[in-house]
C-alpha cells in the first residue's frame, strides 16, 4: 500500500480538481502555457509506474501541473484521441504498434520519440531445461525430438508446448513454428498475468516451459533462465520468403528488438510547448529502468522512495530535459 | 374442485407433451441423418459460404465513426450532447470523492491544495453502523461495521472509498433511470414491447464490446466508467419496476380511482409506495451489478479497488489481490444487507411522527457528530483521520506460499484430473458441436421453439441463430456453447444439490449465501491465476472460473424452489408413507422444476456474462473475439461478436422459460406472478 500511496493521492487530488478549481495556481514555465493539468496514463505494470512517474515529477518541476490517470494500456488512446488523456510513456513497438498506428494515422495523436528502452521478447526457458535439452540456446536444439519430448504436456506430446503471449500481441509465433519447422504447438496466454502465472508455477516444480518472456520486466530478474537464439531478425526476414534458413517462407528468425515509445495527445504541443520539449527529450536506458523494476518489484521498495532516489541522483540529465 | 381442474387440465397436457415428444424425436432423427449424410448434398449447410457474410462489423463501425464525427442536431452535435451528459455525472462524482477520498482541493493537478481532509474512516464506519442500526437493529450494525472495519484493517480504504463514491453516484443513477423507464413501460403497452428487447441486449452484450464506443462519446475516465455500469446494471431496476406495479392488487388500484386520484398521484402515491417492497429488491440488484463492473471500470479510469486487483495479479502478489477483492465482497456485503433493511423496515414500520428535530432524527444528528468531532480531531490526531499504518494487516506472501505449496505437491494429481476431464468430456463435445451443420441446426431451435410455444417463438429463435451464421460467427458461437454448456452443466451438477441440502438446513444456508455472495462479487481475476498456475492456460481454467462464478443462480434457485413447495402436499406424501427419497424426487423436486429451470437459465446467463473475463486465459470463442476488438479499438467487429453472445442468451432464455411455462402449466401451478 506504501507503495502507491502518494500517486494515489495526485490521482485523487487530480480525479478532485476541476468541480472545485476554485483558484488557478499559476507558476508554468512560461506566461503563454496552459496551466490545467496534463494527464499522464499509468497502466498496471510496475515499468510503466516508474517512468511515468518520473515524466510527471521531471514535468513538476519544470512547474507543470500534472495528473496521473489510470487506464488500461490498449484503451487509452480513445481518450489520447480526444485529449482527455495526453501522455502514454510506454508504447511498445512490440506489442501496441498496430494500435499506436492506427491512432496516429487519425492525426489526433503523436509519436513523442522513443524512451530510449528497448523491448527484448523472445522464447525464454528456465536454466533447469538446460540439462534436459543441453543443445540450448541455440534453437535447432529444439527441432531434436527428445527437446520437443522435454517440453510436451498430454495435451501436445509428441510435440512441445510453447506458451505464446496472448492473440493481441501478435508476434507471429504461429508463423515461425511452421516457418523453421519446429515440433512445437503454440498456445497463447490470454494475459500477461497468465503467461507469468505459468511460468511460476513450472518454476516452482522445476517443471519443463518454454513461453514468451519480454524486458524490462522482473521475471527475467526473478528467475534464472536464457532466451533461445534464434537467427537474428532483419526486415527482410519477416518480408522476404527468400530469406533465411526456409525459402519458402517467411519469419524464419527471432523477433525484433523493438523500441519502447511515447505517445500522446497532438495537441501537447500547442498546449504546453515547453513540457513537449521535456517530453521529447526523456530518456532512459534498459539497464536503469531494469534495476529499478527489480528494487520495487523483487526487493519491495516503493515506487516513490525509487522514483525519488533516481531523481537526486540524475539532477543534471533532467535539468538538461527542461532546459534549467 | 381446484384439484379436480388441475388433474384433469394435466392429463391434457401431458398427452400433448407425448405427441410432442414424438414429434421432436422424429426431428431430430431427420436432424442427425441430416448431419451424417447431408454435408455432400448441401456443403452449404455445413459451412456458411464465405461471399454471403453479412458485413455487418463494417457497418457498425461506419455508423459509430458518423456518430462521433458528424452527427449533429444542428445546434449542438451528439458528442456535445453525450460530453454534456458526462459532465452532468460528474459533479455528484467529484463530490462523492471528495467527501470520501480526496478531500475538497483546490487547484488545478498536483498543485491543488486541500482545504477540507475527507470524512475520516472513524466517521464513515461510525455512519454506515448507525444506519445499519436504524435499518436492521444491533445485528445489522455489528455486520456492517465489520465490513468497514475489515476494509481499514487490511489497508485497502482509501481505494474502497474511490469506489465507494462511484457505487454513490451509480447506483442512484441506475435506480431513478430504472424507475422511470419501468414507470413508463408500464403505463404505455408500446414502449414495454420496444424495450423489453433492448434490456436483453443491454443484459446480455459483453461490457468490452461498446467500451470503445463509450470512452470516445463520453470521455476517458470515471464518468465512462459510470456510464458502462448504468447500461450493465441499470435493466433489472427496469424489469422489477414493471413486474412490481403490475402486481398491485387491484383494490388498491381501485381504491385510487375511487378516490379520484390523478394519473400522477397513482403512480406516486399509490402505485410505487405499494410496489416499495418489491423495488427494493431491484436496488439491491443494481448495487450488486454495480460492484460487479468494478474491475473493468478501473481498466478506464476510475481507479479504486479493481486496480488494485489488476496491479496485483500482474505482479502474481495473490494475497495483495485477495485481500484488495475481499474488500469489494465487504463492500458488497454491507451495501446489500443495509439496501435489504431498509427494504424490510419501510414494508413493517409506520413512522410515528416526534416531536421535535433532535427526537426525530437521532441518527442523522448523531452521524454529523461523528464527521464534525473526528474530522476536527483528526487535524490533531491522524490516526483519527486516516487508519494509521501500523495497525494495518497483510497477509503478505501467505497466500502465494499457499498456491505454491498446492502446486508442488498436488500439480500431477490435479494435471492427471484435468487430462482425463479434457480428453474424455471437453474435446468431444466441442468436436461434436464444431461438426454440426448450422443449418440444420437452426431448424432443430427453431423446431424446438415451435413446440414449446407456438410460430412466433420458432420465428425469433430462427432469425437469431441464422444471424449468428450470417455474420460469419457460427464457429466462434459453437466454441461458445461447447464451454458455456460444459460450465453450465457442473454448475448444476454442483449447484442444485447443494441447493437441496441446503434449503431445510437455516445454519447451512447462511453459510451456503455467505460463500455464494462472495463468488459473485469477488472479481474472478483473484482465483483465475492462481487457476492458471494449477491447471495451466486454456479451456479447463476457463470453465473453473465460469462454474465458480454461476453456480450461485443454480444453488439459490433450488433453495427458492423447494421452499415454495406447498407444505400441504409434503404432509399429504408423508400421510401416505413416503420415503424421505420418494418425498424428495416424487413431490419437492417435481414441483420445484419451473423455478430449478429459471435458476439453470439463469446460470446461462450468467455463464455467458463471464466470457470476457475467460477470455483473459486463452479461449478461443466469442468472448476473444470481443476482447481482441477492443484491444484493437474496433467498434464494429466487438458489436458484432457481442451481439452474438446476446443472441446466444436469448434463444437458451426464451427456449427454457417457454420450457418452465409448460412444465408449470403441467404440474398445474398458476404462472408465478414473480
Amino acid at each position: 500500500m506504501k507503495a502507491t500511496q502518494r500517486k494515489t493521492k495526485t490521482v485523487l487530488a487530480g480525479l478532485a480538481v476541476s468541480a472545485f478549481a476554485l483558484t488557478a495556481a499559476a507558476f508554468p514555465a512560461s506566461a503563454q502555457e496552459s496551466s490545467d493539468p496534463i494527464k499522464l496514463t499509468l497502466h498496471d505494470w510496475t515499468g510503466q509506474l516508474i517512468t511515468t512517474q518520473l515524466m510527471g515529477e521531471v514535468l513538476q518541476k519544470a512547474g507543470y501541473n500534472v495528473e496521473y490517470v489510470q487506464a488500461d494500456y490498449l484503451a487509452q488512446f480513445a481518450g489520447l484521441e480526444t485529449g482527455d488523456l495526453h501522455v502514454a510513456m510506454e508504447m511498445w513497438e512490440t506489442t501496441g504498434r498496430e494500435a499506436m498506428d492506427a491512432a496516429t494515422a487519425t492525426g489526433k495523436v503523436e509519436n513523442f520519440g522513443p524512451t530510449g528502452m528497448k523491448a527484448k521478447e523472445e522464447w525464454w526457458y528456465p536454466i533447469y531445461m538446460k540439462e534436459k535439452c543441453p543443445g540450448l540456446p541455440n534453437w535447432e536444439a529444439l527441432k531434436t525430438e527428445e527437446c520437443a519430448e522435454a517440453f510436451s504436456t498430454a495435451e501436445t506430446a509428441p510435440k512441445g508446448r510453447y506458451l505464446g503471449g496472448p492473440v493481441t500481441w501478435g508476434g507471429f509465433d504461429d508463423e515461425r513454428v511452421e516457418a523453421l519447422d519446429l515440433p512445437f504447438e503454440v498456445i497463447h496466454a490470454g494475459t500477461d498475468a497468465a503467461l507469468f502465472a505459468e511460468l511460476e508455477s513450472a518454476y516452482q516444480r522445476e517443471a519443463p516451459v518454454l513461453l514468451w518472456v519480454y524486458a524490462p520486466h522482473w521475471a527475467p530478474a526473478k528467475y534464472e533462465g536464457e532466451w533461445v537464439e534464434f537467427p537474428e531478425y532483419t526486415a527482410d526476414c519477416y518480408n522476404d520468403p527468400a530469406w533465411g534458413s526456409n525459402p519458402d517462407m517467411a519469419y524464419d528468425c527471432g523477433k525484433p528488438f523493438g523500441e519502447i515509445w511515447k505517445v500522446g495527445w497532438a495537441g501537447v504541443k500547442d498546449k504546453w510547448p515547453g513540457a513537449y520539449e521535456a517530453i521529447k527529450a526523456f530518456t532512459i536506458d534498459n539497464d536503469e529502468m531494469g534495476a529499478m523494476i527489480t528494487d520495487v518489484d523483487l526487493d519491495g521498495e516503493s515506487i516513490d522512495d525509487v522514483v525519488d532516489s533516481w531523481m537526486a541522483d540524475n539532477e543534471d540529465r533532467w535539468k538538461g530535459w527542461i532546459g534549467q | 374442485m381446484a384439484d379436480v381442474a388441475a388433474t384433469r387440465s394435466g392429463s391434457v397436457t401431458t398427452t400433448t407433451a407425448w405427441r410432442g415428444l414424438v414429434v421432436f424425436v422424429l426431428a431430430l432423427a431427420a436432424f442427425i441423418l441430416f448431419w451424417k449424410f447431408g454435408e455432400d448434398i448441401a456443403p452449404w449447410a455445413f459451412e456458411y459460404p464465405k461471399k454471403q457474410i453479412i458485413p455487418a462489423a463494417r457497418w457498425i463501425s461506419d455508423f459509430t465513426k458518423w456518430l462521433l464525427n458528424d452527427a449533429t442536431f444542428g445546434l449542438f452535435t451528439f458528442t456535445d450532447l453525450t460530453r454534456f451528459i458526462a459532465a452532468v455525472i460528474d459533479f455528484p462524482y467529484k463530490v462523492a470523492l471528495s467527501l470520501l477520498a480526496s478531500g475538497l482541493m483546490s487547484g488545478p493537478g498536483s498543485s491543488a491544495v486541500q482545504l477540507l481532509p475527507p470524512i475520516s474512516w472513524i466517521a464513515v464506519t461510525a455512519i454506515v453502523t448507525l444506519m445499519g442500526l436504524y435499518a436492521g437493529g444491533r445485528r445489522l450494525a455489528l455486520i456492517v461495521a465489520l465490513c468497514f472495519l475489515f476494509i481499514a484493517v487490511f489497508g485497502q480504504w482509501t481505494s474502497a472509498m474511490v469506489t465507494l463514491a462511484s457505487i454513490l453516484v451509480a447506483v442512484p443513477l441506475g435506480v431513478v433511470g430504472g424507475l422511470l423507464l419501468g414507470i413508463a413501460a408500464y403505463r404505455w403497452r408500446w414502449l414495454e414491447r420496444a424495450l423489453l428487447p433492448i434490456l436483453d441486449l443491454m443484459q446480455t452484450i459483453p461490457v468490452f464490446a461498446y467500451l470503445v464506443p463509450i470512452l470516445f462519446l463520453f470521455g476517458f475516465g470515471a464518468t465512462a466508467a459510470v456510464v458502462a455500469t448504468l447500461i450493465y446494471a441499470m435493466p433489472p431496476m427496469t424489469r422489477v419496476t414493471m413486474l412490481a406495479l403490475r402486481q398491485v392488487p387491484s383494490e388498491v388500484r381501485d381504491l385510487g380511482n375511487m378516490i379520484g386520484c390523478t394519473r400522477r398521484q397513482m403512480t406516486w402515491r399509490v402505485l410505487v409506495p405499494t410496489a416499495k417492497e418489491s423495488l427494493m429488491v431491484g436496488v439491491n440488484q443494481v448495487i450488486m451489478l454495480s460492484l460487479n463492473m468494478v474491475i473493468i471500470a478501473s481498466m478506464i479510469g476510475a481507479g479504486g479497488l479493481g486496480y488494485d486487483v489488476l496491479a496485483a495479479l500482474r505482479r502474481l502478489d495473490f494475497g495483495a489481490g485477495l485481500e484488495a477483492g475481499l474488500a469489494i465482497v465487504a463492500l458488497a456485503i454491507a451495501l446489500d444487507r443495509l439496501s435489504q433493511a431498509f427494504a424490510n423496515r419501510n414494508a413493517a414500520t409506520d413512522e410515528t411522527q416526534a416531536r421535535g428535530f433532535m427526537a426525530r432524527h437521532p441518527y442523522l444528528l448523531a452521524a454529523l457528530g461523528f464527521v464534525v468531532l473526528t474530522g476536527v480531531a483528526g487535524l490533531f490526531v491522524p490516526a483519527i483521520q486516516a487508519y494509521p499504518e501500523a495497525l494495518q494487516v497483510s497477509t503478505g506472501t501467505f497466500w502465494s506460499r499457499v498456491v505454491e505449496w498446492i502446486n508442488v505437491n498436488f500439480f500431477d494429481t490435479l494435471e492427471a484430473i484435468k487430462n482425463t476431464l479434457l480428453i474424455q468430456l471437453l474435446v468431444p463435445f466441442k468436436r461434436f458441436l464444431l461438426s454440426l451443420p448450422w443449418a440444420g441446426v437452426v431448424a432443430l431451435l427453431a423446431f424446438a421453439g415451435f413446440l414449446l410455444r407456438g410460430p412466433k417463438l420458432a420465428l425469433l429463435v430462427a432469425a437469431l441463430a441464422a444471424l449468428i451464421a450470417a455474420t460469419g460467427q457460427w464457429e466462434k458461437a459453437m466454441i461458445t456453447v461447447y464451454l458455456c454448456g460444459i460450465s453450465v452443466m457442473f454448475a448444476g451438477l454442483i449447484g442444485i444439490p447443494v441447493g437441496i441440502l441446503s434449503a431445510e438446513r437455516d445454519r447451512l444456508w447462511r453459510w451456503v449465501k455467505l460463500a455464494i455472495d462472495t463468488l459473485q462479487t469477488l472479481p474472478s481475476f483473484v482465483y483465475l491465476m492462481p487457476a492458471v498456475m494449477l491447471f495451466r492456460v486454456g479451456d479447463f481454467t476457463a470453465m473453473i472460473a465460469v462454474v465458480a462464478y454461476a453456480v450461485a443462480p443454480a444453488i439459490r434457485y433450488t433453495v427458492l424452489g423447494i421452499n415454495r413447495v406447498d407444505p400441504r402436499l409434503v404432509e399429504a406424501g408423508k400421510a401416505m408413507g413416503c420415503t424421505e427419497w420418494q418425498l424428495l424426487t416424487r413431490i419437492k423436486l417435481k414441483l420445484a422444476l419451473p423455478e430449478i429451470m429459471l435458476g439453470v437459465n439463469q446460470t446461462i446467463m450468467f455463464a455467458l456474462s463471464m466470457l470476457v473475463i475467460t477470455a483473459l486465459v486463452g479461449t478461443r470463442d466469442l468472448g476473444q473475439e470481443v476482447y481482441i476488438a477492443l484491444t484493437k479499438a474496433d467498434p464494429g467487429r466487438g458489436l458484432v461478436a457481442g451481439l452474438a453472445v446476446a443472441f446466444i442468451a436469448i434463444i437458451a432464455d426464451r427456449l427454457i422459460s417457454a420450457g418452465a411455462a409448460r412444465a408449470r402449466a403441467r404440474l398445474g401451478i398458476a404462472e408465478e406472478p414473480s
